[in-house]
């Protein structure tokens, strides 16, 4: 006990905050995986996960449990150390970028004034660790998937900066909390009402630069088997799986923050009402997942570059010039 | 052109709200599946291995008349009968019957001929290709197939049923 008095205060709350956020993905992911193959189910009029426990409930824990009771595996050919890395720096930023995210008024680890720079910049690492994953495993169906993932998240980085600009020109700030606290707590306040159509692009491109369906090309199991993860097993695959739903997570999170009021509410404002809002938009994004075909590759890219980033240029200008009127 | 291609986009951005209505209201729907181990559905088509039926007075007894029908049709080759000499009928046995079989019998069948019997009926359900044709064929109706859908055996003896032994041990279950 002594010990913990000389730890600098920052850090202890930085130590404490990290704990907190990956019992936070665990449980996301655990919930998120038993909602999107609940929802599929009653989508698709079947009765989803129903074995174990009450309703299924328990089925992702026994997927979870399995997982890591399975062996370890290096499959001949693959790079030893850039086979491994890859699931830990797929994993990494999703747990350090929630640190900056304000789930309350006070329940922030750290309110930092480029938390929106730090979310945005640490989220583009996902992209290397699934080149990574896919180029180490050397397998032809895990490199296709990791190149698709590549030109697909270049691609959509762009409206989705450019969907964000306007906003931060309203406010002249990348804090999120302060960007949270700036709107009102009821809904016409929001910035999505100034923004719509900044907000739309921005909820592309998190479906996405999160790999999410109908954008899921690197991982289309129809004709990559299962894309940039196809060699990998056991918790290896558990990481990627689990970085998946976080960035999701984290996805919903800002669109919650930047466009829906963050944490505030008309009554009790609080941590209760941005996770309402983070959990609607979770389930519209398994909505979508269970409605929507995948894209074929060049319209995928047409979408971004010849629809959303000239939509969002235009929108971007219209704001600015609204803000120097 | 442009107005084209706009509203081209515009019309598809629609279909996609309409998917999303499609799926929205299929969420809410009950499902259509069935939970199978606990509950079964359309059993009732189901083609298990053929099994004799039973006459009307004597449960252990078959309608087969032993004409051999089904084995010349069968492509399978997979059905086995000896048929048994027919034996005398006495009048006492008649009369030990209840009085409306026996009545009935007597109306049915007013030349006293005795019915000839299958002595052995053998299904080799190795063979068996299901098609149904000794189903079709049989003029007295004495095959159908039976309700045993769950079949599991460790050698292929265990599939080679004697038909006889079946219809007893299945009147012995009924009277049970």
């Amino acid at each position: 006990m002594m010990d913990l008095i000389f730890i600098p205060w920052q850090l202890f709350v930085i130590g404490v905050g990290l704990a907190a956020v990956m019992a936070f993905i665990g449980l996301n992911g655990l919930l998120l995986v038993y909602l999107d193959r609940k929802i599929g189910g009653f989508i698709q009029r079947r009765v989803g996960p129903y074995e174990v426990g009450p309703q299924g409930i328990l089925q992702p824990v026994a997927d979870g449990l399995k997982l890591l009771g399975k062996q370890v595996f290096t499959p001949r050919g693959a790079d030893p150390v850039l086979y491994w890395l890859a699931p830990m720096i797929s994993i990494t930023p999703a747990i350090v970028v929630f640190i900056a995210i304000p789930f309350g008024p006070r329940l922030q680890v750290i309110n930092t004034n480029v938390g929106l720079i730090l979310i945005l910049a640490f989220t583009g690492i996902n992209v290397l660790a699934l080149c990574l994953g896919g180029w180490a495993s050397q397998n032809k169906y895990a490199l296709l998937g990791a190149a698709r993932d590549i030109a697909q998240s270049v691609a959509y980085e762009i409206p989705l900066l450019l969907s964000v600009l306007p906003i931060i020109f309203m406010t002249g700030t990348f804090n999120l909390f302060d960007i949270a606290s700036g709107q009102g707590a009821w809904p016409w306040q929001w910035y999505i009402l100034y923004q719509p159509v900044a907000f739309l692009i921005f909820f592309v491109c998190i479906l996405a630069e999160t790999n999410r369906s109908p954008f899921d090309l690197p991982e289309g199991e129809s004709e990559l088997t299962a894309g940039f993860h196809t060699d990998y097993s056991g918790m290896a695959f558990a990481l990627f799986f689990l970085a998946e739903y976080a960035y999701m997570v984290i996805g919903s999170c800002l669109i919650a923050t930047i466009f829906l009021g963050g944490f505030q509410g008309p009554i009790l404002s609080g941590a209760w009402w941005f996770l309402a809002k983070v959990y609607i938009l979770l389930l519209i994004m398994i909505w979508i997942r269970w409605t929507f075909p995948r894209l074929r590759f060049d319209q995928l890219l047409n979408v971004c570059w010849k629809w959303m980033i000239p939509i969002a240029v235009v929108n971007l200008l219209v704001t600015l010039a609204v803000i120097s009127l | 052109m442009i107005t084209k291609t706009f509203s081209a986009t515009l019309r598809g951005l629609h279909s996609l709200l309409i998917g999303l209505g499609v799926t929205r209201n299929n969420l809410f729907r009950s499902s259509v599946t069935v939970h199978y181990p606990r509950e079964t559905a359309n059993l009732e088509g189901f083609r298990g291995p053929v099994e004799l039926v039973p006459t009307e007075e004597d449960p252990t007894k078959p309608k087969c008349t032993a004409c051999g029908n089904c084995i010349r049709i069968c492509p399978s080759d997979c059905l086995y009968m000896t048929a048994a000499k027919p034996k005398k009928k006495e009048p006492q046995e008649d009369t030990s019957f209840n009085g409306q079989t026996a009545e009935e019998s007597k109306t049915e069948k007013p030349a006293k001929k005795p019915k000839p019997e299958p002595q052995s009926f053998v299904l080799d359900f190795t063979y068996c290709s299901q098609c149904g044709l000794c189903v079709q064929h049989c003029p007295v109706g004495s095959l159908r197939f039976s309700n045993d859908v769950y079949l599991a055996g460790f050698s292929r003896e265990e599939f080679v049923f004697d038909l006889l032994a079946k219809l007893k041990s299945q009147a012995q279950q009924k009277e049970q």
